[in-house]
């Protein structure tokens, strides 16, 4: 495969079967610097998977991808570096509090505890954790610790984001408020985001491109406009990606 | 080596500040308490008025306390403390979703279970030395006696059979915690091989061993069948880890005994001999008798561990 430095991931026809079932059917698509890429697809779709193989934790079964230049397969610690993987239902330590939470990542990272200090703050502020700093996980509600993940992933100092299913379970407030964030994040520090989601109005709002992905196979990716004009013809209504994604899943 | 590093750092200060541990931990040193200062006010009776024999100090951790002595104390409690550092070592992470967290970073996955590993290994290190400090503590003032260089050595090479000892069935516990989703699971199965294995196993053995050459209580048994009964069974029982490490740590301990066997076949001549010249055994002899035992019991540990290893490295991680 051919890269440029512009691009950040790049697959093609990424492939992971368990037995006879095919999670992940042939996947090609690029992640571009500072855009935000939502997948989308329901439930057992295959998005988590195609995530897993991008960070080396999954063997594909055939196919390659590359994460900025590098084979997640034979670099996959070198690759785990770059990114910054938020897991679906991020898990924490209950006993710790965020400031401990934190500097458990950056030791994992190798960052120096002088600087991880600085960073800890910084990143705190960011998310809007700073008065619940030494508050145990424990008692966090599910969009502080959703925002805790966010600043998790960010102390790696990544170039670029994976976020799996960031909204799930929150309320909509919490859900606005990370989306906020999350668009903040590219805005303000040209972060490249790689989401995946069943939530459509929340992926509307934030993704710059979107890949539905059905049953392991990604039918269409681009715009928001250019999906509205490959599936209802030319026209001057734009349809939301709901009617998009619906006209897609009816079709198969 | 700094994933390691990290994942060794945050499971020790776990395991100190977890409850388990305090509570394990001050169950233990009750019991060693109470053990080694009935053992040492039987020992400062019995001396009374008598030439001191010469491994006065090592006596305090044979010579039975209230109910048992501090190596049978450890034999059977051992397992005990392994089990308690290891069996929701993996599933718990699993469980809570922080291990596909931990392992999204840039470590090697082996650093996770090579780190609480080796956490649990210090802990257990920690344990048993400041345990054994305590009891030599408690000879020093209470019976008065320095233990010599002989006997630090002999406790030392105690000290480290222990250590596998315990960390044989830590890594057993590791083992299930990754085999089982379930913590429950995990702590059941690995109490359950304790049982089996410590208990079953030499029952087992007698078992078989009367099945394979009867003995006969009436008549007498030959020499050959009682040898051949006392062999099968002492084979068979070779199984359980806790009679490997009764052996080698009473043979260690106490230097008067000179050989693992249980059955020692004496005419009255080679008897009355035999308690005339009674000597103990040299640190080195006492040694070589033990080396397979030890040995052993380092071969399981490592095997052990190396299965969890394996395991772990081949499964994938989602959650
Ligand atoms: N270890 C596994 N063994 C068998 N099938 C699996 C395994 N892991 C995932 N799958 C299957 O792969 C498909 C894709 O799963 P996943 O990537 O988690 O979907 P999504 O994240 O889009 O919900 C699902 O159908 C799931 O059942
Ligand atoms: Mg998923």
């Amino acid at each position: 495969m051919v890269t440029d430095d512009s691009v950040v991931v790049q697959t093609k026809d990424l492939t992971k079967q368990y037995g006879n079932q095919v999670a992940v059917n042939h996947l090609s698509f690029t992640l571009r610097e500072g855009e935000i890429f939502g997948f989308l697809g329901p439930n057992g779709a295959g998005k988590t998977t195609t995530l897993l193989m991008l960070m080396g934790l999954t063997r594909p079964s055939s196919g390659e991808a590359v994460v900025c230049g590098l084979d997640p397969v034979r670099r996959a610690k070198d690759v785990k570096r770059i990114i910054g993987y938020m897991p679906e239902n991020v898990g924490f330590y209950p006993e710790l509090d965020a400031v401990q939470s934190l500097e458990y990542i950056a030791a994992l990272n190798g960052i120096p505890e002088s600087e991880a200090r600085n960073k800890i703050d910084e990143f705190l502020e960011l998310v809007g954790l700073k008065d619940e700093a030494y508050k145990k996980v424990a008692n966090f509600s599910r969009g502080m610790k959703q925002r805790l993940g966010i600043a998790e992933v960010l102390i790696k100092d990544p170039k670029v984001l994976f976020l799996d299913e960031p909204t799930l379970g929150l309320d909509p407030e919490a859900a606005l408020n990370l989306i906020d964030l999350i668009v903040r994040l590219k805005e303000e520090h040209n972060m490249t985001v790689l989401l995946s989601s069943h939530h459509l109005h929340q992926v509307q709002r934030m993704s710059d491109r979107v890949g539905i992905m059905i049953n392991g196979t990604m039918v269409a990716q681009g715009t928001l406009d250019q999906l509205s004009k490959e599936k209802f013809g030319l026209g001057d209504k734009t349809y939301s990606l709901e009617e998009i994604y619906l006209k897609y899943f009816r079709e198969g | 080596m700094q994933g390691l590093y990290a994942v060794f750092r945050k499971e020790l200060a776990d395991h100190f500040s977890s409850y388990r541990f305090v509570i394990l931990f001050a169950l233990i040193a009750m019991v060693s308490f109470i053990t080694s200062y009935v053992a040492g006010l039987h020992l400062k009776e019995g001396l009374e008025g008598v030439a001191k024999p010469k491994f006065v100090f090592l006596m305090l951790f044979n010579t039975p306390g209230a109910l048992f002595s501090m190596v049978q104390f450890g034999a059977f409690f051992g397992p005990l403390i392994g089990i308690v550092l290891g069996f929701d070592a993996i599933n718990k992470e699993r469980a809570q979703g922080t291990l596909i967290k931990i392992t999204s970073q840039p470590i090697y996955r082996d650093a996770v279970i090579n780190g609480k590993f080796l956490a649990g290994v210090v802990t257990i290190s920690i344990m048993l030395l400041s345990i054994v400090l305590v009891i030599s503590g408690f000879g020093l003032t209470l019976v008065g006696v320095v233990p010599g260089v002989e006997e630090i050595w002999r406790l030392f090479i105690y000290l480290i059979i222990s250590i596998f000892y315990i960390s044989f069935w830590l890594g057993l516990s590791i083992l299930f915690s990754i085999l089982f989703k379930s913590i429950a699971t995990s702590a059941l199965a690995s109490v359950a091989l304790w049982i089996f294995l410590s208990f079953f196993v030499t029952l087992g053995a007698t078992v078989v061993a009367n099945a394979v050459a009867p003995l006969n209580a009436k008549e007498g048994t030959s020499p050959e069948i009682l040898l051949k009964n006392t062999t099968v069974k002492e084979r068979i029982s070779l199984f359980s880890p806790m009679v490997l490490y009764t052996d080698a740590s009473t043979i260690i301990i106490n230097p008067m005994r000179k050989t693992t066997q249980s059955l020692i076949l004496m005419g009255p001549m080679e008897r009355i001999s035999a308690s005339r010249f009674e000597n103990p055994l040299s640190f080195a002899q006492s040694l070589i008798v033990v080396y397979p035992h030890v040995t052993a019991l380092i071969a399981i540990t490592l095997i052990c561990f190396a299965i969890s290893y394996l395991v772990f490295m081949l499964q994938e991680i989602r959650t």
